[in-house]
């Protein structure tokens, strides 16, 4: 699968709070909601102006902190296509996988706000078409490429009845 | 092949032997769901028509975050988890009941067992034996209606600790130095294992604290030997018939190691906003302070209630800076109640709220103003926790955290005399 999206860039350690904040607790039952304030606490204007099909592109252990699987869930709701970072906090990695949203694990590090991006996730190339660069990321484990190809877990579960891995 | 205690515990589930970077499908001993992760892990049970617990009475629904509910939105997300547990005799642990991983300890993990939690602070039953871990609602979900999860083997780093607590110096330090040296992402999907003469020496309390923050090192759990000191807090909790002694072989293998001498320790605080953005209370000391807050999951069983009464008895907040102090678990409150403990923050100028998550998780009970400075027990900082992203958390040992609530300012707890 090929994604296609304009890279907006966030530091390291971006946490769970900063994802899915708190104060709005009381729209976890309210995804669609929650979507809208998603990232809010690490860039204000990111979840108004990213377009559909955007990247998440981070520095080290994003994701980090509690194990709200919201998070990832509003990432994906949002329209954002896949996050790309140096590294990712485990709780985070596997809900992403879960919820069938790609994290691919790479040096995040030449790549600037706005560069538009060319994602194989097949092929585990990033092609920045605005420097020209091509980087590569690691593949996921197969277990994870299992559950994320079904479509998450519960999709998974609905076509195997059963942990197939 | 010798095994650590997280390669031990795997392997009897699946009954052969593990090695790290292993995919394994396991039988779960103990799923919870708290509040604010339980209504999404009903919701896709009901999506794939499996709404029910196969394990009852080792299936708890935790109302602990957003306890009693502050408005309507969270009230309808309690009554999914309530109807849950009618339907299927899952546990409901009820608003005053206790945060999640206090009552976890108290009542239902035992040594040895698997425990998967929709909350990160999971791995505080790892200071039991057992192998608990934080994971996302659906993850639980199916760990619920199946009673199987899939882990993959950690590596292990241990950490041995040597030496005892200096005066005014408790586990909350040694667990901030460590996180402090070795990164908020220092020990990204392993477990650690806390060993040595120094743990030996540790309560349970101790080691709840220590377990409660191995995620804050990015640890997948955080496990310790169950020892006479398990058994003799099981027996406490009228379990004594659940001790199992569990104990890693002498000769495991580690990936990798860390030695803590005790003694060598100093109080410790995490500046804003990272937990591994460590220093010395004296280095942090001056920082005024707007709120103080004592409890939560990492900090609020008696033995932390006590540390802070003794200092805080006879004396008054600083007129300048709010005191909150949340039980964290009813057993604690009431006996805190008996000890008179509760008298002794109320009259220091301290609000003492009912158990629950309260003031941590940034729903209710204690926000935090823009700009304001708050020091808390809690295990994490990030940049909004507390309900506020123009605010500033301070993390702390409860000793630290009472003499500052006196002062007003950050202190070295060893230096204050009120
Ligand atoms: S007390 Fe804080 S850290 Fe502990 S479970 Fe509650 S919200 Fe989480």
């Amino acid at each position: 699968m090929i994604l296609k999206g304009r890279a907006w860039i966030f530091g390291d350690g971006i946490s769970t709070d900063h994802i899915a904040p708190g104060r709005y607790f009381h729209l976890r039952t309210n995804l669609p909601e929650l979507a809208k304030h998603v990232l809010e606490d690490a860039n204000a204007d990111f979840a108004s102006e990213m377009q559909p099909g955007d990247f998440v592109v981070a520095g080290r252990n994003f994701g980090l902190g509690s194990s709200r699987e919201h998070a990832p869930r509003i990432i994906k709701l949002a329209g954002v296509s896949a996050v790309l970072a140096q590294s990712f906090a485990r709780i985070f990695f596997r809900n992403s996988i879960n919820v069938g949203l790609p994290v691919l694990e790479l040096d995040t590090s030449s790549i600037s706000q706005g560069d538009e991006l060319e994602v194989d996730l097949e092929a585990g190339a990033v092609r920045n078409l605005t420097s020209g660069e091509t980087l590569s990321f690691a593949p996921l484990p197969a277990v994870m490429v299992k559950i994320l190809d079904d479509g998450g877990l519960v999709e998974h579960f609905r076509k195997h009845g059963d942990f197939n891995l | 092949m010798a095994s650590t205690l997280a390669e031990k515990i795997i392997a009897a589930h699946v009954g052969r032997e593990v090695s790290p970077g292993e995919i394994v499908v396991t039988g779960v001993d103990v799923a919870a769901l708290q509040d604010g992760t339980g209504p999404l892990a009903l919701q896709q049970l009901e999506e794939l028509d499996m709404l029910r617990a196969v394990n009852p009475e080792k299936t708890i629904l935790f109302i602990d975050h957003a306890a009693p509910s502050p408005r309507k939105e969270l009230s309808n997300a309690h009554k999914s988890l309530r109807d849950f547990a009618a339907a299927t005799g899952a546990v409901l642990s009820e608003i005053n009941e206790g945060v999640c991983h206090q009552r976890l300890v108290e009542s239902f993990s035992s040594p040895g067992d698997i425990v998967i939690g929709a909350d990160s602070h999971t791995c505080t039953s790892g200071a039991l034996g057992a192998f608990a871990t934080g994971m996302g609602s659906t993850d639980v979900a199916i760990g619920i209606a199946t009673g199987k999860t899939w882990l993959k083997v950690p590596e292990t780093m241990l950490v041995n600790v040597s030496g005892s607590f200096g005066e005014g110096v408790y586990a909350k330090d040694l667990i901030l130095y460590l996180i402090g040296e070795i990164g908020a992402d220092g020990a990204t999907y392993m477990a650690l294992e806390f060993a040595g003469p120094g743990v030996e020496a540790m309560t349970m309390s101790d080691r709840l604290t220590i377990a409660n923050m191995a995620v804050e090192a990015g640890a997948k759990t955080g496990l310790f030997a169950a020892d006479e000191k398990t058994a003799a807090f099981l027996e406490e909790q009228g379990r004594a018939g659940d001790f199992k002694e569990i104990a890693a072989d002498p000769d495991a293998d580690y990936s990798h190691t860390f030695a803590i001498d005790a003694g060598e320790l100093v109080p410790m605080v995490s500046a804003p906003h990272t937990v591994d953005n460590t220093v010395t209370a004296a280095e942090a000391s001056g920082r005024k302070l707007d709120q103080v807050y004592i409890g939560t999951c990492t900090n609020g069983r008696i033995e932390d209630l006590r540390v802070a009464a003794g200092i805080l008895r006879g004396r008054q907040r600083n007129p300048s800076t709010r005191l909150i102090v949340t039980p964290g678990s009813r057993s604690v409150y009431l006996k805190a109640a008996a000890e008179g403990l509760l008298a002794d923050f109320v009259e220091a100028g301290a609000m003492v709220t009912g158990t629950g998550c309260g003031a941590c998780v940034g729903v209710h009970g204690g926000i935090l103003g823009d700009g304001e400075v708050c020091l808390a027990t809690q295990n994490r900082n990030f940049q909004g926790r507390m309900g506020n992203a123009e605010a500033f958390i301070y993390l702390s040992s409860p000793a630290t955290a009472a003499a500052s609530a006196i002062a007003g300012k950050i202190v070295d707890p060893r230096e204050f005399s009120g």
